[in-house]
């Protein structure tokens, strides 16, 4: 092919633009979070109980403007009172290298059992948002997020 | 047909087609009609919309408060504050950001606002300069800029023009080792996305911005190199003529957009 | 230097649910990055956040290092009586730090 530049081929330069563009966008990946991580991270909050789906709203956007800071909202259903209350919120993720997100512990005297705060996902993944109730019982929700790196990174 | 037994007319052919096509890209890579132009506001999502509304929830503020403690901090051998010249900066300094970078006399050429403080903390305070993007400087940026909030930026000083031009090249050349220029994106692809970040129009309206990518505050410049090294080019240094070049260029063509600093993007 | 931003409501009706919502500047470095030469940048994160409301504890959170830099935590709480709603946020490398509003309940 009558596409060579001054003896490298097109194809060799490239390549080495393409390495060159790679290596500055690869972040060294350590060992991640894995769904199975994350239900050990739920079984350690949990124990043996049952976790029945219900009562508990996420509110995260499905396709997120960037990973680095993503609002999340959890709200659930409970009047509240001393004998029916949330006792904590545990939220959860797939693929960030650690399973865990934050553990909200409130009790009756909140009023109302609503937390929002800003996170980090790594990945597209499932978050899962579980809340402890002051009768022993545990009942969650799940979202799915989409997660995509900024289209334009810079360096660290 | 002798004619057409030879190559000559197919390399006119390409050439006219060339010409043509190179036409259509100039004429393409024409600046967005002002009343098309919106801030990138109008592109976030309804969380980020809200955590630049309020005040209270917005992580810049931090920084505001800070520049508000600087500006009453005496500093340097001449012990002086900004507020012992200045007074209080709600009324000296609005409109002051809206109208920057400007054109600076003794320096025959456009400073922004980052250098300008950096001027008055070494020709009045008699102090060092703040490093550029350091959480001083940038304090003060974001408190001075504050206070031009809701201001229409304008840049009509005659003075400015030949930098609005340098800028204007640098916006519309492709560089890097994409071959990308500024103008492709975001005059030609804008409201498209680039692997599924949308394209802003790229009018700096709310600078310093606390950027959700960084999850901490930065300037015009820093964004400016982060995208220069987004693109493969070599991003110009902090302060370089360049960038505050690009500065003015860019503040230009946002004439008479709101000021939103301090705002929140993605 | 600014350290954090709180957000509650001056005044309150006595068994009103008001929201709090906080905010404290902080890297939260998760421990997970490494920098330009590979090498890795060790973890620096809030790790627990408690608030009391005249003495008494209304809410905690554990923090891991998912939660974005600068933490923003709201929660609400049933305003009972005037006094004092006090923060605190602990960290790695002996990060403590503290604030407190008042409240007024009638």
């Amino acid at each position: 092919m009558r596409d060579s530049i001054k003896g490298t081929t097109r194809r060799e330069l490239l390549g080495a633009i393409a390495g060159a563009g790679i290596a500055s966008v690869i972040r060294i990946e350590p060992s991640r979070a894995t769904p199975t991580s994350m239900k050990a991270a739920i079984r350690n909050v949990v124990g043996e109980a049952a976790v029945k789906k219900g009562k508990v709203h996420i509110d995260v956007p499905p396709l997120v403007e960037n990973g680095n800071t993503v609002s999340l909202t959890i709200e659930v259903d409970s009047p509240m009172t001393p004998k029916d209350h949330v006792k904590a919120i545990h939220v959860f993720n797939e693929l960030n290298p650690q399973p865990n997100v934050i553990s909200a512990h409130i009790g009756p005297h909140a009023g109302r059992a609503k937390i929002s705060t800003r996170f980090r996902l790594a990945d597209t993944q499932t978050i899962v948002a579980i809340a402890e109730m002051s009768d022993g019982s545990f009942w969650s929700a799940s979202a799915d997020v989409v997660v995509t790196l900024a289209a334009c990174l810079e360096t660290l | 047909m002798i004619v057409f037994a030879t190559r000559w007319w197919r390399y006119a052919l390409a050439a006219a087609l060339l010409i043509t096509a190179v036409a259509v890209v100039v004429i393409a890579r024409a600046e967005i009609p002002l009343s098309e132009r919106h801030s990138g506001y109008d592109d976030i999502g309804r969380d980020t919309k809200a955590m630049q509304d309020d005040d209270m929830i917005n992580p810049a503020t931090l920084w505001v408060l800070d520049g508000e403690t600087l500006w009453n901090t005496k500093a340097g051998a001449a012990g002086r504050a900004c507020a012992d010249c200045h007074g209080q900066a709600a009324d000296s300094m609005k409109g002051v950001a809206a109208r920057y970078p400007a054109y600076d006399a003794a320096r025959k050429g456009p400073v922004d606002l980052e250098q300008r403080i950096n001027i008055c903390r070494t020709d009045h305070q008699k102090a060092m300069p703040f490093k550029f993007e350091s959480k001083e400087l940038l304090a003060l940026a974001t408190y001075v800029g504050r206070q031009s909030r809701g201001m229409q930026i304008e840049n009509s000083d005659e003075r400015l023009k030949p930098f609005i031009e340098a800028g204007r090249k640098l916006f519309t050349q492709r560089q890097g080792q994409i071959n990308l220029s500024c103008a492709q994106c975001h005059d030609d692809n804008w409201g498209k996305h680039l692997a599924s970040s949308l394209i802003p129009q790229g009018h700096p309206t709310g600078y310093p911005i606390y950027r959700l990518e960084w999850q901490s505050l930065g300037s015009l410049q820093r964004r400016l190199r982060n995208c220069m090294i987004g693109m493969r080019a070599e991003p110009y240094g902090y302060g370089a003529p360049e960038n505050v070049n690009m500065e003015v260029f860019l503040m230009w063509r946002a004439r008479g957009l709101k000021l939103e600093t301090p705002a929140v993007r993605p | 230097m600014a350290r954090a931003l709180i957000n509650v409501p001056k005044a309150a009706k006595r068994g009103q649910v008001i929201e709090i919502k906080t905010l404290i500047s902080h890297i939260m470095e998760t421990g997970f990055r490494h920098d330009d030469v590979g090498q890795p940048i060790p973890r620096d994160i809030i790790t627990d956040f408690v608030c009391t409301y005249n003495g008494e504890q209304i809410f905690r959170a554990d923090l891991y290092p998912a939660v974005a830099a600068n933490p923003f935590i709201t929660f609400f709480t049933v305003a009972t009586e005037s006094g004092t709603i006090a923060f605190e946020w602990n960290g790695d490398n002996g990060f403590h730090e503290t604030e407190s509003v008042q409240i007024m309940v009638e």
